[in-house]
Parts: structure tokens; C-alpha cells; sequence
């Protein structure tokens, strides 16, 4: 049964090479070159899957990526099945497997068939007019409304493919390789500019490649010919790099483009094994040459859309390329002289081709009389105005249309037997990537083409894109213009002999009329989408009159086809109906993607462990053999806690908070962002950065400061320490530490240039160990025991510069723990032995290695602040009750001003307090509310929980808080209403520990 | 994506850089001068204009540098480069 | 009188083959003058304009539209709407939206297919717990609902998310209000327009405002494309234009427009029947009633009213979506699209007077103006007829940005900060 479809091919099938695949499954075979499409059609299936709306049966329509209707799963592995896949684009490979989609139980037997029956209560935009009654029943509606859409499944496992990026930048890009394209790739190539050259499909040569009339030649040779040998030269040159299997699928600003290489789709599962499947090109071009061709037009009349009609040149395609017969009664339906070259194509491999239907009155072209001459019948002035056949087309009704195209001559109708009906409704030039680059269009009335106008600056369009349809014009039109934009006396197609069939006459009906009344037919103009040409109607009279508008409306070009056949028929007939001119209703603006694009693809490598990078310290690996459980904060791992044997985090939380107050802790501080500052006006910069004074900083001595944005909301905090007289060296947050240097850097470039200050980020280059508890100070003395240590020497706030053996290090004594403490900043390639010096030194006096967690609770016993766990960008350091941070003397700072507008200086403003709860084992949640009274409606919230801990050092729960109005409220009971009880707490100092810092001067 | 001249390194793709708002906005040399409306103005009022805008860029995955730059913002067509602190040209 | 929408009328205009239906709104030329002029015909504007005529009686009133009305947002949205913001004065404006969009089809007779399949959020981090816990508990004491829900909850209600702990940014908890959901966005334009038009207001389309003409401190009318249109009250609704319209006054506005992107899929069986958002791994994702995978995150850094984003911010939201959901690498973007938002310093908007008398400005929405369409609307209509803000969007003034008084929406906006 399979092989009387196929015909002697071409060059294109490997008859040698038998495909086995699966379909809807039952197995068949095809030859290697196949489509899907080509194979099933070969194998006489053309009824592949059904519409979205009305379930009709469809076929293939089209061979390229225009395809509406042959739609389908490809793949049972859960991770690699992909939905809505184009038959006419997967080349078969062994072991392909595939269904049609959107049909239960079948394609042939679908119970959503039903829908064509009720389609008269589902024109477009039937589901705003209803499922509204009653209210509750809409989630019920939209359960069933949410089965009955969408088309293919979504794998439900995680891919496995690979997809990658590449970057190329090229002289000249040239989108297609049809045979403008390969002119343009030619030439560039030859005048020594690196040339891309891309076409979708898996060979270069567009149409033109399998083209075999004698009627289409070029200097003596026929155009396949000619071009084949074009080809063949073109591979052999230097500066071109050719792809295939990739798609352009946006033409952004600055002529950035982005296309989709195809690796592996046609390959078996071995051969594809570990090879990447997709590639995004992510391509700069100095120049860029469109020549992307142009699609065919089907034509709108009524059932135009049953399985076996196609466009006339994918049957053409289909017997020309493919070698496989479309239908054993073969009738084409056209309204220029294409159809005429698909059907003596076809006749002359003799295929029966019984008659062409012809809406034109006459047309007197050397094809159209080739035609005849081979004894070709004509229906001249003929339009179809019904299809039968369910699943498969069997017959076609015509008329004779009358002068004016709009109705009939006469009543007579004729019914021909048809099984394959090839349509032309002439060609839309694909102008998407020109507009989608900005480019404007313009309407030719005498072929009723939307073609680009004005080329946006270094891109030009050359061939069927540009407008240009006939081989002659192709030819000299694209020379022209390649001399013209490459800045070449000469292509190498200057000047030469072009033979080609001339049309001569043209007509164009958007939608053809049919003897029955408009409601009772369906012409569809979406096929995917089951829009008709009545919806389009429909929305023109309630009111819809701009394209978008009946676009949404009518869902007409919205499915995955984006309208590549319809939206020209779409805007004809609301041009026609509303009687605007073509050219002034507009076209929809045309968006990337050209085709659909995968997010894998898109995504590239960054996924999984690529993700995001990571951020270690070099004491990293130490926390891991020490059982750490880590926190991401931005993009470091932090050491959060360090569980022993089967502790849970709060046990060991509790364990390091005390032992580093009895005794010593050591925590690992590298993360936090340290920026060396240096210049003569460095503290003169500090001063206007910081919210407290800095001229008076000794040098080797540390200060805490703060910062400001300018609307006096607090960002950032840390310590900085004066190195020398002009040096400095500041700390942030660790999240905050990017952010503060981009900050810095741009008021000094764009604010204060005057100022004589370098900024260098060193936050990588040191590591840090922070030692902190009682023995602190013995801990240090055996690491150093040359430095004095005494406060006189070392008081709290001071820097040294010291050795460790012979590796040089700063230690500041700074405190963030309220414990004695010495922050040791060490080169970071030493990070890691400075960290196991301490914990051997340490280890007589028990030193506890703590983390994040840790430290969080350890700051808080001292009422210390975290930027941004305390604060969120609405505080400001009165509000934090650190009024004593901010300088009264100072004229100016980042932030001062906004401090005094008459919002944030009002007294009730949220202020931060301390908590005790009544039963001090309760400990409250960190985001939990707070009001003042209860039983209220509305519920007045005065702040919310910000830190709060189980203290073990107080033997009860702390918190933090912010409060409207806390300042004056020491003492006061508050309440902390939770989901299913409320807490009492008392408003305190959020000093709870140490008031006097005695254990600083340990 | 687009293709900014920085002033320092030559062409490079947008996604070397960040964009930074209005130029040309002076941060007052006497806040405390100013009454809460004019300090509102620096502080957030912009000219957020439809067409040729004056703007500052960092090349923030480069050399860090902040400069100005003159854009038509109806089609994002970049008109002008100039480091920062020159002065916008006349016209 | 209108046709009414409903199954009954649908069934019997099948018999006249759809033919008979009325127009859903009229196309007419703009009189000489109005009690009021709406500038944009947006979902907001159109809201207001309905909202006028139908609570305050003031039905000679007009919207004027530069294009086609429901061109900007409402023509591609990811519409996402929810209530859970931070504030007081947030909580109850997104929350009086949502009110209303509870019974929005019934009102105005126009199926807007609003969806309450919950929203979720995302936390990756311990301060992004902190930070949900602490909205939830704010939520929950102003009568919104939300719910905080642990790592297993959240794979419980949308087993698709990647919920293992061996990915970067491991999902720790997150937040869900039941209440909130999705809904048609050209339904809500549509929908108001033919509500506002059926009570006498004109909808003029393809009249764009060339200026506006002030006597002294107030306003006289408006210049536009059809003539001088005279009168007193004119309340702005042009979301990224907004500046542009303001500069005519001689206003100046404390916003940005920036470009915001979003995408969908091609549409596919049911896959994910929620709506899902992350800061901290920034994408949202829902699922529309077609099928599609609606999927978005947020704004380019850079001011313009191209309509075009830059290519990085796709790749970084896709990116974020491949990371929660692996499944849909093979899930292909159907169509993308870019529009102009005009972004607030605090991520709150702008529903005030203005120092012009009879000059009122709606803007500054940002990324999330669609979820409070039919409150925006409600609000700013009574602020027209009653020259005072209701009480809900008194806070949304003008005036904040120079006492300082901003409310801060940065973290419940899901913007980064």
C-alpha cells in the first residue's frame, strides 16, 4: 500500500535507507530524508490530529514550518516528550515515535467531535457571554473549559538534553539560503567579509533546489541546476560559515539576532547520545541580509480546511523533493499561475491531475499554456463552494463566479471527485524578522503584498521578501541591491540570461463566496484555531475594529503557526467588510520568536549546578569536615551552624552562644565585603558617606559607621579602620557589599570628582577569623606572643599589623558579639591554615567554632542591629535609637536632609525596642505582629518581631522589635497576636546583656 | 541588546552595563537650604521623557566607569556617548 | 438596551447565525465639553468611567484613548491578582480590588473569567521567611487571607515545583492567598467598556491629547487630536505615559517608565493549576485557560516606551522558571511581548489631586496595576466626583514624596529592592 504513493525522487531521499518509526501507534516506514509529514503522507495518512476548538479532523497542509494542523507528541519518555511538534519539520529517524494530540480516544474516533456539532453555540468569544450563572459554578466550568484546552502534554520530568550558547559576530549575516540567499552568501564571501549564512532547513537551495521546468532558466542551465552548481562553489569558500537546522527566531536592535541551531532532533536515540541538542546563536552583525522567502497563501472558502487539502507547492514539494503522490485525484485551486507549476510538476511524473480551478478569468503565461498544452482541464472564473469528506477529502463542489467576483454567473454547480486539492492564494512575503527589527511596511495593490518599505540602517531584504517573485527580477533585483549595500561594483550575477514564465494576469478575492449563507459556512482563516471568516465578522460588528482588537477577540493568528497562512486573509476581510484600505488597517506588530523556541534552549548551561555561582571561603572545606550546615547569603555559603553527633540546630545553637561567652568562639567573618580606601581626601569621603564624623579618626584606630540612602533610610553598616593617613579600609554586610562599591564609585565619579579617593574592592583577598569569649585574649597570645595585649597597648577599636609565624595579618579588636574579640584578617590563600592555627590554639580553652545562627543571637543579647534583618529600607538610625551615630556637627552627609523632611521626623514613627515575653520560654516569631490592645477592628499593628532568639546566656527568650512610638513605651505590656493564641510581652531596652560592655575590657 | 560605544573600552553588548537614570541631576550643594518640595525634586521627580532623554550608563561587568549618554527613548536609538562630567552638546 | 450576555442569548442568536449581535460599545465623535474626561482607555480608565457613571451619577463624561481602548495592559498581561502587600493602606486598596473582581462578571454582565486558584510565594532564604512570615501575620490581622506554608506544603499544592534541597536556591516555605488567582485581561477592558458605554459615557478612540490647557491653577480642558474637548475635571489614566501627559501641565511625576516583558508558552494540557512567584529566583508562572504557560519577572533597568525589553531579561526569567520547574525545558515560548510600566520610587501608586484643581493622576502602578483594575477605578472615580481621596487610597498621594510618608512595597511588589 505505501509504496504506490512514491514517485522516482530526487536526490534529496536515500531510497537505500528504510526508516521504521511509529504512529498513533502502529508502526510504518518511511526513507531516510522523510519528514513525519512526506512519511505519513507516503504511507497514505493525511488525517493526523484535530482542531482546537471544534475537533475537526485535519491534515497536512503545509511542508515547513507554516504548518497549522499536523501537530503532534513526539516521544513516550517522560522527561523528552515534547508537545506540538510540526510533522513537516521532524525528520524521521529509527525508533521515532508519535501521536496525534488533542483527540480521545483517536485522531479517527474523537469524542471531542462533538464540538463541530455545537459549534454554532461556539463562534468566537463565546466563552465572555457565558459560564457566568450561577457565580459558584464558574471554577467547576473552568475545570472542564482547561481539559478541552490546550493541545499537546508538557513532559512531567526534568529534561535531559543539554542546550548551549554561542557567540558570533559576523561582516554580513545572511538569513536563508534560497537563491537570493545563496547569491548574497556568495558575494559577500568572495569580497572577503566573514559571512553567516542560515537556513532552517536541512539543505540550502530554498524551492529553487528541486525546481525542474524548463521553463525557469539561468544562463541556459534550469534554475536547480544552475543553483546546485552555485552551491556546490559556495561550500568551498573561505570567510562562510554555513548552518542548517537553524531557524532565526528574533532580529532585535543593533542588529543582535538570535537564532536556533538544531543538533539532534534528527538523530536516534544512540546517535544522539552525550551530543548537545540545541544551540542558541547569539549573533552581532555588522550587516544583515533578510531573505527569508515568502509563504504561501491557502484561499478562504467554505470547509477549506478538510484533510487532503494542502498548499498547491507542498504537493509540489511533497512529489518533487519527497516522491510521494499526495492523492490519486489530484485538483488544484489557485488564483495565480503557481498551481500551474505543481500541477504540470506532478503531471509530468505521471501523477493524474484532473483539473486546475481558476478564479482569474484568463491568464495567457508560458506556464499556463504548458499547462494546456498537456491537456490540463481549466475551469476559468471558478470558485469551490463546498468540500465533502469527513476525514478525508472525497468531493468539491464549483461555480462559476459572476463579473464582480462577489456572488455567481449562474446557478449551475459541478461536483468533481477530489481526495487531494493543492491551494494558491499567491504569497506573503515573510517580512517578520524585518519588522520585528523595526522595519515599516508598505502595500503593493497589485499583488496585494505587504512588503518592507524602508530598511532599518546596515539590513536589507532581497528576493521573494523584498516583493520580488519572478525569477528575473529575484536575479537582477537582488544584485542591485547586494552592490548597493556591500558597497561592490560587481556580484558575479551581473548581466545574466534569465528565462522564466511572466504572470500576467492577477485577482484576488479574500473571501470567496459560497452559495449558501455566511452563517451557515465555514470558511476558516485560522486553522489551528478554528477561526473563521464569520468571527472575523462577528467581531467587526460588535465593535472590534482595530486588528488587535479582533485578533484577541477572535484568537486569529494567536496559535503556534502564528498566523503564517491566515493574517493576511484575517486583515483582507475586515479591510473589505469595514472598507478601510489594506494598507491603513496595519498589520499586527510581529514579535519574536519567528518560530517557537524552546526555554531550554533559550536558558542554555546555566541550569542545575550551573545555576548560579557559588561563593566559598577558603575555610570552606574545614566547615564541611566539620559537619556545618551552611546558609546562602546572596551568593556565598555561609557556615550556619555546626551540628555535633545528632544535635538539632537549636541544640547547637545554644552550645556555641554559651561556649563563646564562657569561653572562646571563632566564627568565620571572610564573606563580609572589605573596600580599601585610599587618597588624600579619604576621610573627607568618609565623612560624606557615613553618618558620623571621621576626620578624627586616629590613625590605627577602627569605627563603626553607618550609611545612609538619601532618603535617610539606612543601607549599610560595618567597621572601618584608619590604616594610615590616607588609608582606610572599610567594611560592609555581606550582602550588602557589591551594592555599597557601585554606590561609592558613582558618587565619586559623578558627584565628587574633585575628590582625591581610590576604591578597590578586597573583599576576596582577605579571610577573615573572627575570636571572641573571655580567653580570647590567651587564645591570641599564643598565636603571637610577642604583641602586647594589654588595653593600653591594644585598647578595644584598634588595629595591628602583625605576623603569624612569617604571614602578615591585621587584627582589629572589634566586637560584634559584645565578648572580647579580635577580627584576624589574613591573606586568603592563607585562609584556611590561619583558621586551624586558632582552633589548635585554641583548643585548650575549648574554643567552638559558631556560625551564622550563632552570631545572629550573640548581637542581639546586645541589641546590635543586622541591616536588613532589623531594618528594610524604611528606618532611619534615630528610629534604630542610634541618634548617637549621627553627627550634629557635620553640614552634610548622604541621607541628612531627608532625615529632617516632616514624615520621617515625626516622634511616632516605628522605633526599635527590645521584648521579654511573660513565660521566657516562649519564644516569638520573627515577623510576628504587634499591637497594644486587644479585641480591636480594625486590628491597629504597631510593628512586627524582627530578631528573636532563646537566649541561653539569660536562661530566657529575647527579642527585637520595631514599635510606632516604642521609644516612650519601656515597660509598657504589649500584645503578639498569633494564629491560635496571643503572647504577652513587655517593651525593654534592646540591650538585654552587658550594658556597662565590661566583658569587652575582659 | 544593545551596542554601546563606552567611552573607555570601545563597542561592547548592553549586558556589560547598567543603566543609572536622568543625567545631568546635580546633587544640591546646600541641602539643608532647600524646603522638603525641593529637595523632593532631586530626591525623586524626574523628566522621564518620551524621546531624546539624557542619560548616565556604568559599565558594570568592565571598566566601571560611569558616562553620559543621549537616547531617543520612542525607539531606544542611541543618539550619543560622552564621559561623565563633559557637558551635554548645544541642539 | 443592551443585549445581555448569558447561555440563553447564546443559543438563540445561533439561530440567526451569530448576526444579530449588538455592538458591544459606539465609536462616536467627541462633544465640545464634559462634566469630566478620562485620559486612557485602559482597564483603569475604563473602570473609572464606568465607576463615575455608575456610583456617582456623573454620566456625561468621556474616555479618550490615543489607539484602541485595552491596548496597553490589558492587551497582554500575565494577570496575576492577589491582595497580600505588606501595609495597612496596601492591603486594603488591593484587597477592595479584589472584592470587587469576586463579583465582577456578574456586574457587569461580561464573563472576566477571574480565576481564584491562590497565588503563591516563594521563599529561598531565611530573610525571605522572615520577610513572608511577617506579611502573612500583617495579611492575616487585616482579614486577608494567607496562609504560611512549609517546604512540603508548598510541594503538596504544586507538586511541579522543584522542592529538593539540592538545588541553588532551595525552596524553604512560602505563602498562599486562596482568594487570589487570574482572569482574562481583554475581558476586563472589554467588559467595562461596554458597561460605561451602555450608560451613556463615550469611548473615543484614536484621539490622542495633545495638551492640556490651564487657567492659572486649574484646568480648562484638553487639546487633542479631535479638537479642544472643554472641561473641569480631567483625571489622568496613561500608565507609562503618564510623565508625558503630566509634563503637558506642567507637572512633574517622581516615575520611570520602564519596559516590562513577559511570555507564553505554547498551550499544553494542564500542567499547573496555581499561580506561583519567587523573588529570589525571579520568575512568576500560571497557566491560562487556553493552556499556555503565562510566564513573567521584572522590568529592564533602563527608561523607554519602545515596547521592546532587552534579551537578557528573558533568558534570566526563563532561567529562573527551568530552575523551579525542570519539567518545562522542552516547553517552547510562543510569542513574547514587551509594554511600558511606570515604576514608583516606593512600588505603591499614585491615586491623588494634584496641585492643579481638577487635575487627578492614576499612575505609578508599576509591575502590578492589573490585580487592582476595578478598585483603581472605584477609588479614583469617587477622588473625581468627591475633589477628596476615599479614605483607601488616601495614603497613595502625591504629597508623600515630599514628607516622606512612602510606602515601601518593594518586597510584597516582588520587585527586587
Amino acid at each position: 500500500m505505501s509504496q504506490n504513493l512514491r514517485v522516482k525522487s530526487s536526490n534529496f531521499i536515500d531510497e537505500t535507507s528504510r526508516i521504521s518509526f511509529k504512529f498513533n501507534g502502529k508502526t510504518y516506514y518511511g526513507f531516510k530524508g522523510d519528514t513525519l509529514a512526506s512519511a505519513l503522507l507516503a504511507n497514505d495518512i493525511h488525517l493526523v490530529g484535530r482542531s482546537f476548538k471544534y475537533h475537526r479532523p485535519r491534515g497536512i497542509m503545509t511542508s515547513g514550518s507554516e504548518e497549522p494542523n499536523a501537530i503532534v507528541q513526539v516521544g513516550n519518555d517522560k522527561a523528552i516528550t515534547e508537545p506540538n511538534v510540526r510533522a513537516t519539520e521532524v525528520e524521521i529517524y529509527n525508533g521515532l515515535e508519535a501521536k496525534s494530540q488533542n483527540c480521545w480516544p483517536s485522531v479517527n474516533f474523537d469524542i471531542g467531535g462533538i464540538n463541530n456539532f455545537l459549534s454554532p453555540l461556539l463562534p468566537a468569544g463565546f466563552y465572555y457571554k457565558t459560564f457566568m450563572w450561577p457565580a459558584s459554578f464558574w471554577e467547576k466550568y473552568e475545570i472542564a473549559i482547561r481539559h478541552s484546552a490546550g493541545l499537546g502534554r508538557s513532559p512531567t520530568k526534568p529534561d535531559t538534553d543539554i542546550y548551549e550558547h554561542r557567540y558570533i559576530h559576523c561582516d554580513v549575516l545572511v538569513i536563508g539560503a534560497g537563491i537570493s540567499g545563496i547569491m548574497a552568501a556568495k558575494t559577500a564571501a568572495k569580497n572577503n567579509l566573514n559571512t553567516l549564512l542560515l537556513d532552517e532547513k536541512n539543505e540550502l537551495g530554498g524551492m529553487t533546489i528541486y525546481q525542474n521546468s524548463e521553463k525557469f532558466k539561468i544562463d541556459n542551465k534550469i534554475s536547480s541546476e544552475w543553483l546546485n552548481d552555485e552551491i556546490e562553489e559556495l561550500k568551498k569558500l573561505d570567510n562562510l560559515e554555513i548552518k542548517t537546522r537553524t531557524s532565526v527566531a528574533a532580529y532585535h536592535g543593533y542588529n543582535y539576532l538570535l537564532a536556533r541551531e538544531n543538533l539532534t532532533d534528527h538523530l536516534s536515540k544512540d546517535e544522539k547520545e552525550n551530543k548537545v541538542r540545541q544551540r542558541l546563536l547569539k549573533i552581532r552583525a555588522k550587516k544583515v541580509i533578510v531573505a527569508t522567502g515568502s509563504l504561501e497563501r491557502p484561499l478562504v472558502f467554505n470547509n477549506n480546511d478538510r484533510p487532503g487539502i494542502m498548499l498547491s507547492s507542498a504537493v509540489k514539494k511533497y512529489a518533487d523533493y519527497y516522491g510521494v503522490i499526495c492523492g490519486k485525484n489530484n485538483i488544484f485551486f489557485t488564483n495565480n499561475d503557481t498551481a500551474y507549476e505543481s500541477a504540470i510538476s506532478l503531471l509530468k511524473k505521471g501523477i493524474n491531475v484532473h483539473c486546475i480551478i481558476d478564479i482569474r478569468e484568463n491568464s495567457n503565461s508560458s506556464i499556463v499554456k504548458e499547462a494546456q498544452d498537456l491537456g490540463l482541464k481549466i475551469y476559468w472564473s471558478h470558485t469551490i463552494v463546498d468540500t465533502h469528506g469527513y476525514k478525508r477529502l472525497k468531493q468539491i463542489s464549483i461555480m462559476e463566479l459572476s463579473k464582480d467576483g462577489q456572488s455567481f454567473a449562474n446557478s449551475n454547480k459541478i461536483v468533481l471527485d477530489c481526495d487531494c486539492l493543492g491551494m494558491s492564494g499567491g504569497w506573503t512575503p515573510a517580512v517578520h524578522l524585518f519588522t520585528q527589527s523595526g522595519g515599516k511596511l508598505k502595500f503593493r495593490e497589485k499583488d496585494q503584498v505587504f512588503i518592507p518599505n524602508k530598511y532599518p540602517s546596515e539590513q536589507v531584504s532581497i528576493g521573494s521578501c523584498n516583493g520580488d517573485f519572478e525569477l528575473d527580477e529575484i536575479i537582477k533585483n537582488s544584485s542591485d541591491i547586494l552592490k548597493d549595500f556591500l558597497k561592490i561594483e560587481k556580484t558575479g550575477f551581473d548581466n545574466m540570461n534569465v528565462e522564466t514564465s511572466k504572470e500576467t494576469s492577477k485577482k484576488n478575492i479574500w473571501l470567496l463566496p459560497s452559495d449558501k449563507i455566511v452563517g451557515k459556512t465555514k470558511p476558516f482563516v485560522d486553522y489551528q484555531n478554528d477561526a473563521t471568516a464569520k468571527d472575523i465578522k462577528l467581531a467587526l460588528r460588535e465593535g472590534f475594529r482595530s486588528i488587535e482588537h479582533v485578533k484577541r477577540y477572535t484568537t486569529t493568528g494567536m496559535g503556534t503557526d502564528q498566523g503564517k497562512l491566515g493574517n493576511m486573509h484575517a486583515l483582507g476581510i475586515i479591510a473589505d467588510t469595514t472598507g478601510v484600505k489594506m494598507g491603513e488597517v496595519g498589520t499586527t506588530t510581529f514579535r519574536p520568536p519567528y518560530t517557537p523556541l524552546t526555554f531550554g534552549t533559550i536558558v542554555g548551561r546555566n541550569v542545575g549546578e550551573y545555576f548560579d555561582i557559588f561563593r566559598r571561603t577558603p575555610m570552606n572545606d574545614w566547615h564541611i569536615n566539620n559537619n556545618a550546615e551552611f546558609e546562602n547569603v546572596g551568593q556565598w555559603k555561609r557556615a550556619w551552624y555546626y551540628p555535633r553527633g545528632n544535635e538539632s540546630m537549636y541544640e547547637a545553637v545554644q552550645r556555641e552562644s554559651k561556649a563563646t561567652r564562657e569561653s572562646a568562639g571563632i566564627l568565620d567573618a571572610s564573606t563580609l565585603g572589605k573596600i580599601d580606601i585610599q587618597g588624600s581626601d579619604a576621610s573627607e569621603f568618609l565623612n560624606r558617606v557615613y553618618t558620623n564624623a571621621w576626620s578624627k579618626l586616629g590613625i590605627g584606630k577602627c569605627r563603626y559607621g553607618l550609611m545612609l540612602n538619601e532618603d535617610g533610610m539606612v543601607y549599610d553598616d560595618g567597621v572601618t579602620t584608619r590604616l594610615g593617613e590616607n588609608h582606610y579600609i572599610m567594611t560592609t554586610t555581606t550582602g550588602g557589599a557589591a551594592n555599597v562599591l557601585s554606590k561609592l564609585e558613582d558618587y565619586l565619579q559623578t558627584e565628587w570628582p574633585e575628590l582625591d579617593v581610590y576604591l578597590t574592592s578586597v573583599t576576596d583577598h582577605f579571610a577573615t577569623a573572627t575570636i571572641g569569649g573571655p580567653n580570647s585574649k590567651k587564645i591570641l597570645n599564643k598565636l603571637i606572643p610577642d604583641l602586647d595585649l594589654s588595653d593600653e597597648n591594644f585598647p578595644h577599636m584598634s588595629f595591628k599589623e602583625e605576623k603569624i609565624g612569617k604571614i602578615n595579618c591585621r587584627i582589629m579588636r572589634i566586637s560584634f558579639t559584645g565578648e572580647l574579640s579580635y577580627e584576624i584578617n589574613i591573606q586568603a590563600s592563607y585562609g584556611k591554615s590561619l583558621w586551624e592555627q586558632c582552633m589548635d590554639a585554641g583548643k585548650e580553652f575549648n574554643i567552638t567554632p559558631y556560625g551564622t545562627e550563632t552570631m545572629h543571637l550573640l548581637r542581639a543579647e546586645k541589641g546590635f542591629i543586622i541591616v536588613g534583618q532589623d531594618t528594610d529600607g524604611t528606618m532611619t538610625p534615630i528610629d534604630l535609637q542610634m541618634d548617637w551615630v549621627v553627627s550634629k556637627k557635620k553640614y552634610d552627609f548622604i541621607g541628612k536632609r531627608s532625615l529632617y523632611r516632616s514624615d520621617t521626623m515625626r516622634e511616632d514613627r516605628k522605633q526599635m525596642v527590645g521584648l521579654l515575653t511573660d513565660d521566657p520560654n516562649t519564644v516569638l516569631e520573627e515577623g510576628a505582629q504587634i499591637i497594644s490592645e486587644l479585641d480591636q477592628t480594625p486590628v491597629k499593628m504597631l510593628g512586627h518581631v524582627t530578631s528573636s532568639y532563646f537566649s541561653p546566656n539569660l536562661g530566657k527568650s529575647i527579642a527585637l522589635a520595631v514599635v510606632k512610638g516604642g521609644k516612650n513605651m519601656m515597660g509598657k505590656k504589649l500584645f503578639i497576636p498569633m494564629e491560635d493564641k496571643t503572647i504577652n510581652v513587655t517593651v525593654v531596652d534592646p540591650i538585654f546583656l552587658d550594658k556597662e560592655n565590661k566583658k569587652l575590657n575582659a | 541588546m544593545f551596542l554601546i560605544n563606552c567611552p573607555y573600552c570601545g563597542e561592547r553588548d548592553q549586558s556589560e552595563f547598567i543603566a543609572g537614570g536622568e543625567a545631568h541631576i546635580e546633587r544640591p550643594k546646600q541641602p539643608t537650604e532647600l524646603s522638603d518640595d525641593e529637595w523632593a525634586e532631586y530626591l525623586f521627580m524626574r523628566k522621564n521623557i518620551k524621546g531624546i532623554q539624557f542619560e548616565r550608563w556604568n559599565h558594570a561587568h568592565g571598566c566601571r566607569k560611569w558616562f553620559n549618554m543621549i537616547r531617543d527613548t520612542s525607539n531606544d536609538e542611541i543618539k550619543l556617548i560622552y564621559k561623565m562630567g563633559e557637558k551635554p552638546p548645544k541642539g | 438596551m443592551i443585549n445581555k450576555y448569558s447561555i440563553f442569548s447564546l443559543i438563540k442568536n445561533a439561530f440567526s447565525y451569530h448576526e444579530n449581535w449588538q455592538k458591544a460599545w459606539n465609536d462616536p465623535q467627541p462633544k465640545k465639553e464634559y462634566d469630566a474626561v478620562i485620559v486612557g482607555g485602559g482597564g483603569h480608565g475604563l473602570a473609572t468611567a464606568y465607576y463615575l457613571a455608575k456610583k456617582h451619577n456623573m454620566k456625561n463624561i468621556a474616555v479618550v484613548e490615543k489607539g484602541w481602548i485595552g491596548g496597553g495592559n490589558t492587551g497582554r498581561n500575565t494577570t496575576i491578582i492577589r491582595s497580600n502587600y505588606l501595609w495597612d493602606a496596601s492591603a486594603g486598596l488591593y484587597d477592595h480590588a479584589l472584592k470587587i473582581w469576586e463579583g465582577l462578571s456578574q456586574e457587569l454582565n461580561y464573563n472576566v473569567m477571574f480565576s481564584q486558584r491562590g497565588v503563591m510565594n516563594l521563599a529561598h532564604n531565611l530573610q525571605d521567611v522572615r520577610d513572608l512570615k511577617r506579611r502573612t501575620h500583617a495579611n492575616r490581622l487585616n482579614g486577608i487571607d494567607a496562609v504560611y506554608l512549609s517546604t512540603e506544603e508548598v510541594k503538596k499544592f504544586c507538586p511541579i515545583i522543584n522542592t529538593s534541597t539540592d538545588i541553588r536556591y532551595p525552596v524553604l516555605g512560602g505563602t498562599l492567598q486562596r482568594r487570589a488567582g487570574t482572569a482574562r485581561h481583554d475581558a476586563v477592558a472589554w467588559g467595562y467598556a461596554r458597561g460605561a458605554d451602555e450608560m451613556g459615557v463615550d469611548i473615543i478612540q484614536n484621539c490622542e491629547v495633545k495638551g492640556i490647557k490651564r487657567n492659572g491653577d486649574s484646568v480648562e480642558g484638553i487639546e487633542t487630536t479631535k479638537g479642544f474637548i472643554k472641561t473641569k475635571k480631567i483625571g489622568v489614566v496613561a500608565a507609562g505615559h503618564s510623565s508625558v501627559i503630566a509634563n503637558m501641565a506642567g507637572l512633574r511625576l517622581p516615575l520611570e517608565s520602564k519596559p516590562l516583558q513577559a511570555l507564553v508558552s505554547e498551550p499544553v494540557k494542564p500542567i499547573i493549576d496555581t499561580v506561583v512567584m519567587s523573588n529570589a529566583v525571579h520568575a512568576y508562572v500560571s497557566q491560562s485557560d487556553k493552556g499556555e504557560l503565562v510566564i513573567g519577572a521584572g522590568t529592564d533597568d533602563y527608561v523607554s516606551y519602545s515596547q521592546k525589553g532587552s534579551h537578557q531579561i528573558v533568558e534570566g526569567t526563563l532561567n529562573a522558571i527551568l530552575e523551579l520547574y525542570p519539567i518545562f525545558s522542552r516547553m517552547r515560548m510562543l510569542r513574547q511581548w514587551g509594554g511600558i510600566v511606570d515604576i514608583c520610587p516606593d512600588a505603591s501608586p499614585i491615586l491623588s489631586k494634584t496641585s492643579v484643581k481638577g487635575l487627578y493622576f492614576n499612575c505609578g502602578w508599576g509591575t502590578g496595576g492589573f490585580k487592582a483594575t476595578p478598585g483603581s477605578g472605584d477609588l479614583f472615580a469617587h477622588t473625581i466626583a468627591n475633589d477628596e481621596p476615599h479614605k483607601l487610597n488616601a495614603a497613595f498621594n502625591l504629597n508623600r514624596f515630599v514628607s516622606g510618608d512612602l510606602v515601601d512595597e518593594h518586597g510584597a511588589a516582588a520587585v527586587a529592592h
